[in-house]
């Protein structure tokens, strides 16, 4: 099957035609921070400066939070989450902490890598998720994204922009579809 | 009439909830054109990923094979599909070998377009779609409508009803965000109990091996995450060379789509997790074939925005429906017809050739010249039907001559300024059949031209 279908490409493809070169696209914004902010405002996420540490950001954002993983800050987690926790355990879990690799301003999208995220399944399906970044992993477009990013080093990696969201309903937003409902950016 | 035009015909018989229908989608149109606009170099985006996949289509076997070798590499397992049947078999091989008695999908017009669920339902699989829109008409039994937003033609209170059956949910809510969250607790418990899950790929990169799924509900990832066996599969024309051209198409995307500035989740799946398995079928049916064709090819650049559908003034006011193909709309009047001519030979006629898909597409699809090419086709094979050769035949000879055009144009005038209405539109007029008559202009152009230039 397979040399049939590479066959028949052969015969059909037509003369080979160049690969373009991507040029450096300047930044949209200089401000990169304010244009992340402003981007992420209409993604419904919420984005935070926050000074006096991640703690009191958990404390007044989501009180109500009781199964907390967060692997970067011991002083708030209360499960601990390995590659055998049971799914039980996952389907509990209400806040999720982890911190992001790279931001990008122009869309709003951070991404996690598998090694930061413990689990594949964990930044899905936790009801509310809590990403902290620092203000210099901050990029202008996805083309400075994936220069930095190495995909063949990891299983898995993952841009998030937003909380889960579905519009399959007369196109009316919800916010909080098969994911988490909620996301919340700590910029550092 | 055409199959096209008769199914147009029952959609539009609803005049308010045609009117709904249209200006949704316009809705979604103008979101797309604030996104567009917001990025300066859109245009040159547009002919990089072009260009981009005109390289791919020059290179695929090419890319095929490197991709394949990277992949088995990861630890990957790569299957080819000729056809649907063939996809359909190696993935009910898959899920038999693993006693697989339930399989979670996300949106994949791939699979609708083998007919993935028949096939495995048959077999005594349950197949759960988890895309809230996708479940929506699954429960309903009901093909898709639109190829990002599959239930676009329902109203709240049809799902209230369909939920209130299925899901249990109060009689006469229909509050979008109540039922999405019935829906949520329902599918989170379809995800745990999955014994495997499948998701179409939006882009699969030659250079590394690995696959990337792009959703805004994050459905894709709370399957295959979850479930013991992960299945992707992939049209072949998907490939991209290296993971650098993601940023042009990730910028493209959801935009063209939505108007969001990216979709919510884009997953990059490079390796099974451990203790599992991923497989990728790389399915052909019918797209190596369709390459060899000079004047259609461009199509298999297509990455399932939905930005022509949002656009077209025929798709917009004859539903997704009325295409009778898994995907509708300007972009669906061109890939059908390459694998059957026959059965969509009216689906090229179903446009006003305005240009707009064209427009808006994100990979410059020259969509209506290839409407009007597949026009030539189409009658080539088929010929015309007969009142409308008769009609163009008597055109011809009247355009011929010009003595014989403007008495024509003279008599025209003078008979439709004083004909009863039911001379001019009945029975014999086709074209009169859902269309006006411009008013009639008091002289003809030639006698204007001379009167007011000539001097």
């Amino acid at each position: 099957m397979r040399e049939e279908i590479l066959q028949r490409i052969r015969q059909n493809k037509p003369q080979l035609r160049p690969l373009p070169k991507i040029p450096d696209f300047a930044p949209l914004r200089e401000d990169l921070v304010a244009h992340f902010k402003e981007v992420a405002q209409g993604a419904a996420i919420e984005v935070l400066e926050e000074e006096e540490g991640i703690t009191t950001v958990v404390a007044q954002q989501y009180p109500e939070a009781k199964q907390i993983v967060a692997p970067a800050y011991p002083e708030l987690q209360t499960v601990a989450i390995t590659q055998e926790s049971p799914l039980e355990v996952l389907q509990n879990i209400d806040l999720l902490v982890l911190e992001a690799e790279w931001g990008v301003a122009e869309n709003a999208a951070l991404w996690l890598s598998e090694v930061r995220m413990l689990r594949r399944v964990l930044p899905f399906i936790t009801q509310h998720l809590i990403l902290v970044l620092p203000q210099v992993q901050l990029l202008a477009n996805m083309h400075q994204a994936y220069a930095r990013i190495n995909l063949t080093e990891q299983g898995f990696g993952l841009f998030v922009a937003g909380p889960s969201k579905t519009a399959d309903i007369e196109q009316s937003l919800v916010i909080g579809a098969q994911g988490a409902r909620s996301l919340t950016v700590v910029l550092t | 009439m055409s199959e096209h035009a008769k199914k147009a015909a029952n959609f539009i018989a609803d005049e308010p909830r045609t009117d709904w229908h249209d200006e949704s989608l316009w809705f979604v149109r103008t979101k797309r054109d604030r996104a567009a606009a917001s990025v300066p170099e859109w245009e040159q985006l547009r002919q990089l990923a072009s260009d981009i996949k005109d390289n791919v289509l020059s290179n695929l076997d090419s890319y095929l094979e490197q991709f394949e070798a990277q992949a088995r590499a990861n630890g990957v397992q790569v299957h080819w599909a000729k056809d649907a049947h063939a996809h359909n078999e190696i993935v009910y091989t898959i899920l038999e070998r693993h006693q697989a008695q339930r399989m979670v999908k996300s949106k994949s017009m791939l699979t609708e377009e083998c007919h993935l669920n028949p096939y495995l339902e048959e077999r005594g699989i349950t197949v759960i779609d988890t895309d809230l829109g996708e479940r929506i008409i699954q429960l309903l039994e009901e093909p898709p409508s639109h190829i990002v937003m599959p239930a676009i033609h329902l109203k709240r209170e049809e799902v209230g009803e369909l939920f209130e059956e299925k899901l249990a949910t109060e009689k006469g809510n229909n509050d979008p965000q109540y039922l999405t969250e019935a829906a949520r607790q329902h599918l989170r418990s379809e995800f745990m109990q999955a014994d495997a899950a499948l998701t179409g790929v939006n882009f699969a990169i030659a250079e590394t091996g690995g696959v990337v799924v792009c959703t805004n509900e994050g459905n894709a990832d709370m399957g295959v995450h979850l479930a013991p066996v992960q299945i992707h599969s992939m049209g072949i024309e998907k490939i991209i060379p290296r993971a650098e051209h993601l940023g042009v198409f990730t910028r493209l995307l959801g935009r063209s789509a939505t108007g969001q500035p990216i979709t919510i989740f884009t997953a990059h799946h490079q390796r099974p997790r451990p203790g599992t398995e991923m497989h990728i079928i790389l399915v052909d049916n019918g797209r190596s074939e369709h390459l060899g064709k000079k004047d259609f090819r461009n199509s298999l650049k297509c990455i399932r925005c939905g930005a022509c559908m949002n656009t077209c003034p025929i798709y917009r006011r004859s539903g997704g429906h009325s295409y009778d193909n898994t995907v509708p709309g300007p972009i669906g009047s061109i890939l059908s017809p390459n694998t059957d001519l026959e059965a969509h030979s009216d689906l090229p006629f179903a446009s006003t050739l305005c240009g707009s898909c064209s427009d808006v597409c994100p990979v410059k699809i020259d969509i209506h010249e290839q409407l009007y090419k597949w026009r030539q086709k189409i009658v080539e094979v088929q010929g015309l039907p007969a009142a409308k050769q008769r009609a163009l035949k008597m055109t011809g000879k009247i355009l011929a001559k010009p003595k014989v055009y403007q008495n024509a144009g003279f008599l025209a005038r003078n008979f439709l300024k004083v004909a009863p209405r039911f001379m001019v539109y009945n029975g014999l007029n086709e074209w009169g059949k859902s269309r006006e008559l411009p008013e009639v202009p008091k002289q003809s152009f030639r006698k204007w031209y001379r009167r007011n230039r000539r001097s």
